[in-house]
């Protein structure tokens, strides 16, 4: 099963992939206020547009030291798997490392308050992974660092089960 | 200890500090601020997501 979070399997009509090397993932923000939800397929063009379930648009936030589109996310650990029965088994997966946007050099300001982080395949022209939601936030000449659930069967960002 | 402000680096003891935590079941989020009388020149916040929410029609989201 973990080979499904590889690309290993196909099961319908697929994008034409580059390579056989792991796809690189972002991170962007998106306001208290925007229109994002789980049936986002696409964050189109971040920070500019109307948005859509296409397009994330102007529902990105925006301000000092931030980039449109978002930060690279670390993915530095491959999908895991592991069966507990011979039908049942997880395979998961969790960006290795915390989404840190800002630095004490180049602090990031966004004065206008945020509560979700939109993750999507770069590599995939914008493909939509998942939308996580927490409490509203403004950083202000500061450091906002997002760290993602644990990498288990239970809590991993990503998982795929079988009972 | 100099922290980042929007008036450049500046020295802690120069504000008053404000902190607070958020810990419900979706998340662990700390935040600290600084203070300038009543203007905000430093806010950093670290939010732990728990664990990956729930969406209508499943706990999965769009690949």
């Amino acid at each position: 099963m973990g080979e499904l979070l590889t690309a290993t399997h196909n099961f319908g009509a697929s994008p034409t992939r580059a390579g056989s090397t792991a796809d690189t993932f972002k991170a962007l923000l998106v306001l208290a206020s925007g229109t994002v939800n789980a049936g986002q397929t696409n964050v189109g063009t971040p920070g500019t547009g109307t948005p859509t379930t296409s397009n994330i648009g102007t529902s990105e936030v925006s301000g000092t030291n931030y980039t449109a589109g978002g930060i690279t996310v670390t993915n530095a650990t491959a999908p895991t798997a592991t069966n507990s029965s011979s039908t049942a088994g997880v395979a998961y997966w969790t960006s290795s490392a915390s989404l840190v946007y800002g630095t004490s050099g180049l602090p990031v300001t966004l004065s206008t308050a945020f509560d979700t982080v939109v993750i999507y395949n770069n590599t995939q022209g914008g493909k939509t992974v998942s939308v996580h939601t927490f409490g509203s936030q403004t950083i202000t000449a500061g450091i906002f660092t997002l760290t993602m659930p644990s990498n288990t069967t239970t809590t991993a960002l990503l998982r795929l089960a079988t009972t | 200890m100099l922290i980042t402000t929007t008036k450049g680096e500046m020295d802690d003891s120069l504000f008053e500090k404000r902190e607070g935590t958020i810990d419900n079941d979706n998340e662990l989020t700390t935040w600290v601020e600084y203070w300038e009388g009543d203007e905000l020149v430093h806010r950093s916040a670290h939010v732990t997501l728990k664990k990956m929410p729930n969406f209508v029609g499943g706990d999965i989201a769009s690949f």
